[in-house]
């Protein structure tokens, strides 16, 4: 395997000087796409502990209800013996999505996945836009600071979910965490809607502009299409969100009554509005929150798509349709996004077409499935660490997929509604998804960016025990909302009805935090391999596409050589190729059959 | 020809169609901004239509009216400036720039007017907000139109008696009217503020010469937002102002 990759393996460092400035220019205010896809990645696996450890905090509450809750307890509930508020409990689930979204699954999809790799898969030296690059990691860091201030103001932080519905949202005097907390969160959301953005319109452009000779559209590996498809998503749907937050943030600075209602009394006191809608809110958040979910998956399709066919040793199984699935997907996005109100006192009749087009949605998700079945079907499968995270995220996908279409059924919907069926959906589809598959990214993409493998034994321990605490503590809240047990209540025992599915939520409380511990193993092989893992070259995995003809890790401008694309990305077990794979840039047997190609843009 | 050229670029044509599809990517996702602003007052206009009669009779029509004429010139100057830039006369479309940035500027000092009035009539949304009937005289409204709303019973409500007359629900909506009329009024501000500062970053580099045939990639961009936010204008003109 690295008998091809061998002979380019000459050590490449980064040329720069010792001095402080220059330190602060290469890893602090760089414009290198990968140091600034690093520093993502670091930021969000650092808040991906805090968003844990909130989870942990929601989970102890169900377990053990009133007991006096470890560490958090004794810092700031010593009067009442340790036991939390029930406002406590609700900035924990708000904060728990609020960090996991904004600061986690975004980020690192997008801004440290899709800035390491999008320059290096379509052959550039660097992103269209460094400067604009360097602001939209460091337009994080505004958001980083409120939210993360936000825990030490009245409330210890929002607490109206992360939907942020009004009125709880918009009155100051709604609940400890609606004052000062509230507003922060607000300029917090404002400012990762600012990063997205300058992100979005970066790689829109950088994968239209950019591509190295050779690199037609439909060459780019499905990586790139997760990317580009997750760009027009973020470009045209975020806005929406930045200005409704805008108007919720004059209704609480200024006094606007975009959203309160007329006549609304809160804790005693009349509120000071006009004939604002809270409905609204719903619909203009919704249209950005919506195709947020696809922003949070659609990148993890294209890894799970790039990994699968690597290690089944097989071209991926319809490229194609993949492609349009995704824009499939990521169009129907668009108009489905009242599904998430069936309940809200829309108009039923707009319930029905938006119950038809959300249904809709399940075919190109279900193409996109058994393609990926059939890309493993008769391949040479390895069980590799990234291999293992991608299948995994395949068959959980199909779980998370399938629970949606309940939800999208409004007469179920109006059953299940705010139970935990749907806190078990979507937590099926963002961490047994997308979770798994930013696991198998960081195992398939770390040679790339750190020039040294991870420990593959750990690998698969971490994806084992992942795995098995991840069903324990998931699977089982699809039975808790099949009965009716509520989400976002603090005390749902105090009802009789759901006293005996206490056992059951110890149970899942214990795989949580199983689930959290597992990634102390994760930690460990990062930063270990990180230093001492076993060195390798270019192309350790043999696997096709561009940014593994680069050097490991690519220096400042990515290629030490003009890249030039022959083919597409999964050509494995080509015969033309005396190895089972065929790099995009490897020229063809008898040269004059190809014409050399020229730049995308020109 | 190359000096502008950033290393990561083949070429300047490269560097050229990459700012422009940026610019144009930006703007997408401004119309998409500006965008759910005016569906929050199609929302409201469609619930209070006569609310925001009311109000839109309170705006200065004449004012209105300068501003847009005003704002459409200063386009027509940043449409010279890139041709001029384009045919290699840096320093014309530095006097081009230079008018529009003027053109800007009296927009914003116009607009200025209209808020400073805005405050002293107690028309600003907030704790403040006054709303009296006699400003807005010819239209009646007519009252079978508040009672539905006025109903929502309220518990211990000793003060929504003399809070929820009509002319207090009235003022309310008309409140929001004037929430919307800041609220788009004042981004367009903003992104107008912003691009006096960017035309004149341009017009300084124009005039030391740094733009020709070969690159004027700078003027085209800043051209493409100002012509932008002069569009937003057009639509916010008539829907504030005219349709009453």
């Amino acid at each position: 395997m690295s008998s091809v990759a061998g002979a380019h393996d000459a050590p490449h460092e980064n040329a720069h000087g010792h001095t402080f400035g220059s330190f602060v220019s290469t890893y602090v205010f760089s414009l290198d796409h990968k140091i600034i896809g690093l520093q993502f990645l670091f930021s969000t696996l650092l808040w991906f502990l805090v968003g844990g450890l909130l989870a942990l905090g929601i989970r102890w509450q169900l377990a053990y209800p009133w007991h006096d809750m470890p560490v958090i307890g004794r810092m700031l509930f010593a009067e009442q013996g340790g036991q939390i508020s029930p406002e406590f409990y609700t900035m924990l689930f708000t904060m728990h999505a609020t960090v996991m979204i904004f600061f986690v699954i975004i980020p690192i999809l997008a801004g440290a996945f899709g800035n390491y790799l999008i320059p290096l898969m379509i052959g550039a030296d660097d992103m269209a836009f460094p400067t604009l690059n360097m602001l939209s990691y460091w337009f994080m860091w505004p958001a980083f600071i409120a939210i993360g201030s936000s825990f030490f103001a009245p409330g210890n932080g929002a607490a109206s979910g992360w939907t942020s519905y009004p009125p709880l949202s918009t009155m100051q005097t709604a609940s400890p965490g609606s004052g000062p907390a509230q507003t922060l969160w607000l300029l917090g959301v404002t400012f990762v809607g600012i990063s997205s953005m300058m992100g979005s319109v970066n790689y829109m452009t950088t994968i239209i502009q950019m591509r190295a000779p050779g690199m037609t559209m439909f060459r780019l590996p499905m990586t790139i299409w997760g990317m580009f498809i997750t760009a027009v998503l973020q470009a045209f749907a975020l806005p929406v969100l930045t200005a409704a937050g805008f108007m919720q943030l004059m209704d609480r600075v200024v006094g606007t009554g975009f959203f309160a209602p007329e006549a609304l009394v809160v804790n005693n006191a009349a509120a000071v509005t006009g004939g604002g809608q809270p409905l609204l809110w719903q619909h203009l958040f919704w249209f950005y929150s919506h195709p947020a979910v696809y922003i949070m998956i659609l990148p993890a399709m294209g890894m799970v798509s790039d990994i699968i066919a690597c290690f089944s040793r097989k071209p991926l199984f319809g490229y194609k349709p993949m492609v349009y699935s995704i824009s499939g997907i990521a169009g129907l996005g668009f108009i489905v996004w009242g599904h998430h109100m069936f309940v809200s006192g829309m108009n039923p009749v707009l319930g029905l077409t938006f119950m038809t087009s959300t249904m809709l949605i399940a075919l190109p998700s279900a193409v996109k499935v058994f393609n990926w079945l059939g890309t493993i079907w008769g391949g040479n499968i390895q069980f590799t660490t990234p291999m293992l995270f991608a299948l995994s995220f395949v068959s959980m996908f199909v779980i998370g997929g399938l629970s949606g279409i309940f939800m999208a059924a409004t007469p179920v919907d109006i059953f299940i509604h705010d139970t935990y069926f749907i806190v078990a959906h979507f937590h099926y589809v963002l961490f047994a998804g997308t979770a798994m598959a930013v696991f198998g990214g960081i195992y398939f993409w770390f040679p790339k960016m750190f020039g040294r493998m991870m420990d593959e034994r750990l690998g698969k321990v971490h994806f084992l025990l992942t795995f098995v605490f991840l069903n324990g503590t998931f699977f089982t809240m699809h039975i808790l909302g099949a009965v009716g047990f509520p989400r976002r209540l603090a005390d749902p025992y105090h009802y009789e009805t759901f006293r005996h599915l206490l056992p059951m939520n110890r149970f899942m409380t214990w795989c949580a935090i199983g689930m959290v511990g597992t990634q102390i193993i994760f930690a460990f092989n990062f930063f270990y391999s990180m230093f001492f893992g076993r060195r390798v070259g270019r192309n350790p995995w043999g696997a096709n596409s561009l940014e593994w003809a680069a050097p490991s890790p690519p220096g400042h401008g990515n290629f030490d050589f003009q890249p030039i694309v022959y083919r597409g990305p999964y050509e494995y077990g080509s015969p033309e190729s005396d190895t089972d794979y065929y790099p995009q840039t490897q020229p063809p047997p008898t040269p004059g059959a190809h014409p050399v190609p020229s730049p995308a843009h020109s | 020809m190359t000096g502008h050229v950033a290393h990561h670029f083949d070429d300047a044509e490269q560097q050229f169609h990459a700012a422009n599809l940026g610019m144009w990517i930006f703007l997408a996702t401004e119309v998409m901004f500006f965008g759910s602003l005016f569906a929050a007052y199609t929302a409201y206009r469609y619930m209070f239509p006569e609310a925001f009669v009311a109000g839109s009779h309170s705006l200065d029509v004449v004012m209105g009216t300068i501003n847009t004429a005003v704002l459409l010139l200063s386009s027509l100057f940043v449409a010279l400036a890139v041709n001029a830039a384009a045919t290699n006369r840096s320093r014309a479309a530095a006097g081009f720039l230079v008018g529009a940035i003027v053109m800007g500027v009296v927009f914003l000092g116009i607009k200025a007017v209209e808020y400073a009035d805005k405050f002293a009539h107690n028309h600003v949304p907030g704790a403040h907000f006054q709303f009296h009937r006699e400003s807005e005289g010819e239209h009646a409204v007519d009252g079978e139109h508040h009672v539905s709303v006025n109903e929502s019973a309220i518990p211990g409500g000793d003060f929504q008696a003399g809070h929820n007359s009509p002319d207090r629900t009235l003022e309310k909506r008309v409140e929001l009217f004037f929430s919307l009329y800041f609220a788009m009024t004042g981004l367009h501000a903003l992104h107008m503020v912003i691009g006096v500062v960017l035309l004149g970053i341009v017009a300084y580099q124009a005039w030391r010469g740094a733009y020709s045939q070969t690159y004027f990639t700078p003027v085209e961009v800043s051209g493409l937002y100002w012509h932008f936010v002069d569009i937003v204008w057009v639509f916010l003109f008539p829907l504030l102002y005219l349709i009453r």
